[in-house]
């Protein structure tokens, strides 16, 4: 038998402590100073630890407390309604509400709107990111356009923009055209004044150190600008959506017919039409749930990950 | 040959306010590590400020090397978007080195701060003495004749500060780059500096000057060497400019 397997009570030296017993040799020219081990010592000291949450800790306080709060709002309202005995049609409890979205999914009504609504609202807000994105930053680093159009920009955030809606179906009529338009006039402004205030709160001392390190121009843009402009962009995109979504909402409630698809603004005008509760409740809760869902799986985890590369969050949030 | 040389300068903000700097003179020649000192608020950071080409004087002249200088900011100043190594590159980027040529001397440039290990570690996961030897590294990468220093341990703790001490001293022998450190604090400037100037306040002006290389190296200048040792010699001094620093202070006070 070869030795090397006859004496594992032997065993060889963890090659942790083989340095200490023969150090490699210094490259020439950096010879370790004394200092070195007392600066590794204290590096190791001072260095913060990241420890990422684990999975069951996120589904217990993160994903449970909403999940547990809304069971107790359907089981509230389910009671309200069998105590107080309100017309269905008026007033519908959870189950009549469960039962209609079981009529309106397997006739397909739901989720066309769904998919109509949802279409509309990406394409559009992909459309708002591409026109107020270069608009953005076209104003953030020219002084003059910005005083002659950010009071506008700042107003244009403030307008309602269902109240664009009048105007659209005068110049697009019931058509496709009229939604986007209104979209667009909803996102844009939101998208750009992120973009401004993203730009507004770097740190002057990270472009005085850009300057010193030879940035200027197209380089000063593009390596420290647009990137310390990014949380605040990110957050005028998150608000942009948002934006999006409500003015889709409020077009497709006010204007309908024409080559307008059919979406879930257009379910909730079908059901006050119809006077059935039990549809607008559908659809109200199916903007909702498009809403939350948006927020919770794109834009919170992209919010949050850009924050913590920077250390911006707390490791427990 | 000289690396620095400011004639006459002054530096006023306002009509209102009296000048911050006036008729500042100062020759710095190459390889020197000079070390400014001054109570706060006296200008330090404005005259770095101007020889860095961020600010603009009101009067006088500066001149420096065409490539500029490089500065290491009071706060490290990283990009936090950046880890350590990628803040390293992007000054040797900005400095027009080849993208292949990068990887390999911000490493090098990590090892010479002692860093080597913490090269993917945002800014943000780096204890304040790391982040300062990051900005050193990164101002070391513009690979500039003269490098200019804004307080850049101010903030540390004494035990930190001391090793940093050792290892700048290290670097600026290996590298000998011509080296202006801003401090308020006496002792620091008097370990570090071969030249140590003291600045008045409002207006800024330097008033006088030590040159502590006999001090530290009596044998090289013909002195007469005693028993004392470095420590205690070096503290005498230290004594003596604190004490030309306090007058200067309490000037002000009347
Ligand atoms: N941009 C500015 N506008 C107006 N006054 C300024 C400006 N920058 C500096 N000052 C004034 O110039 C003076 C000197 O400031 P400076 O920052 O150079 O001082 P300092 O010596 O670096 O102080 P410290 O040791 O606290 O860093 C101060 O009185 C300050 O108020
Ligand atoms: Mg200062």
């Amino acid at each position: 038998m070869p030795p090397e397997t006859a004496a594992p009570s032997v065993p060889a030296p963890p090659a942790a402590a083989r340095p200490a017993v023969a150090p490699p040799a210094a490259p020439a020219g950096t010879r370790p100073s004394p200092g070195a081990d007392e600066l590794a010592g204290l590096d190791a000291l001072q260095t913060e630890r990241t420890r990422r949450t684990p999975g069951a800790e996120v589904l217990r306080t993160k994903v449970a407390p909403p999940l547990v709060a809304l069971l107790f709002a359907l089981l509230l309202w389910q009671l309200l309604v069998a105590v107080l005995g309100p017309r269905p049609d008026v007033v519908p409890g959870p189950l009549d509400v469960a039962r209609q979205v079981a009529v309106l999914l397997s006739d397909g009504t739901v989720l066309g709107a769904l998919g109509t609504s949802l279409w509309r609202g990406v394409s559009g807000f992909l459309i708002a990111v591409a026109v107020a994105t270069p608009l953005g930053l076209l104003v953030a680093q020219w002084q003059g356009l910005r005083n002659a159009v950010g009071p506008l920009i700042s107003g244009l955030q403030v307008l309602p923009s269902v109240a664009w809606v009048p105007a659209a179906i005068i110049w697009f009529g019931l058509s496709d055209a009229t939604v986007y338009f209104v979209v667009l006039m909803g996102a844009v402004p939101s998208i750009v004044n992120g973009m401004l205030a993203g730009v507004d709160q770097i740190p002057p001392q990270l472009r005085r150190a850009g300057h010193v390190l030879g940035a200027s121009g197209w380089t000063m843009a593009s390596r420290v600008v647009l990137p310390a402009a990014l949380p605040g962009y990110v957050a005028g995109l998150k608000q942009g959506w948002a934006f999006s979504w409500r003015s889709l909402m409020g077009a497709e409630l006010i204007a309908i017919g024409g080559s307008i698809g059919f979406g879930l603004g257009s379910l909730l005008a079908q059901g006050r039409t119809v006077s059935n509760m039990a549809v607008v409740m559908v659809a109200v809760l199916a903007i909702l749930a498009v809403g939350i869902l948006v927020e919770l799986l794109f834009f919170n985890p992209v919010e949050r990950r850009l924050l913590r590369g920077r250390g911006l969050l707390g490791h427990r949030s | 040959m000289t690396a620095i040389r400011l004639e006459g300068l002054s530096k006023s903000f306002g009509p209102v306010d009296g000048p911050v700097l006036e008729d500042v003179d100062l020759t710095v020649e190459r390889g020197q590590f000079v070390a400014l000192l001054g109570a706060s608020g006296c200008g330090k950071s404005t005259l770095l400020n101007i020889v860095a080409g961020l600010e603009e004087p009101t009067g006088g002249s500066v001149t420096v090397p065409a490539e500029g200088a490089a500065l290491m900011f009071q706060d490290a100043a990283l990009f936090p978007w950046l880890s350590a190594r990628r803040n390293v590159e992007l000054a040797l980027e900005l400095r027009g080195m080849p993208r292949a040529e990068r990887p390999e001397r911000a490493r090098e440039l990590l090892e010479l701060v002692r860093l080597a290990q913490a090269g993917d570690k945002r800014p943000h996961e780096l204890s304040g003495g790391m982040r300062q030897r990051v900005a050193l590294a990164r101002a070391l990468a513009q690979d500039r004749e003269v490098l200019l220093m804004d307080e850049p341990f101010s903030a540390l703790d004494a035990i930190t500060r001391d090793l940093l001490h050792e290892e700048l001293l290290r670097i600026w022998r290996a590298t000998g780059r011509t080296i202006v450190f801003i401090t308020h604090n006496v002792g620091e400037a008097v370990r570090l500096g071969q030249r140590v100037l003291l600045m008045s306040s409002r207006p800024g002006r330097i008033v006088q000057e030590w040159d502590t290389r006999p001090w530290k190296d009596p044998d090289a200048y013909g002195f007469e060497g005693n028993a004392q040792s470095l420590d205690d010699t070096l503290g005498e001094l230290t004594r003596t400019i604190t004490a030309r620093l306090r007058e200067e202070i309490s000037r002000h006070a009347a």
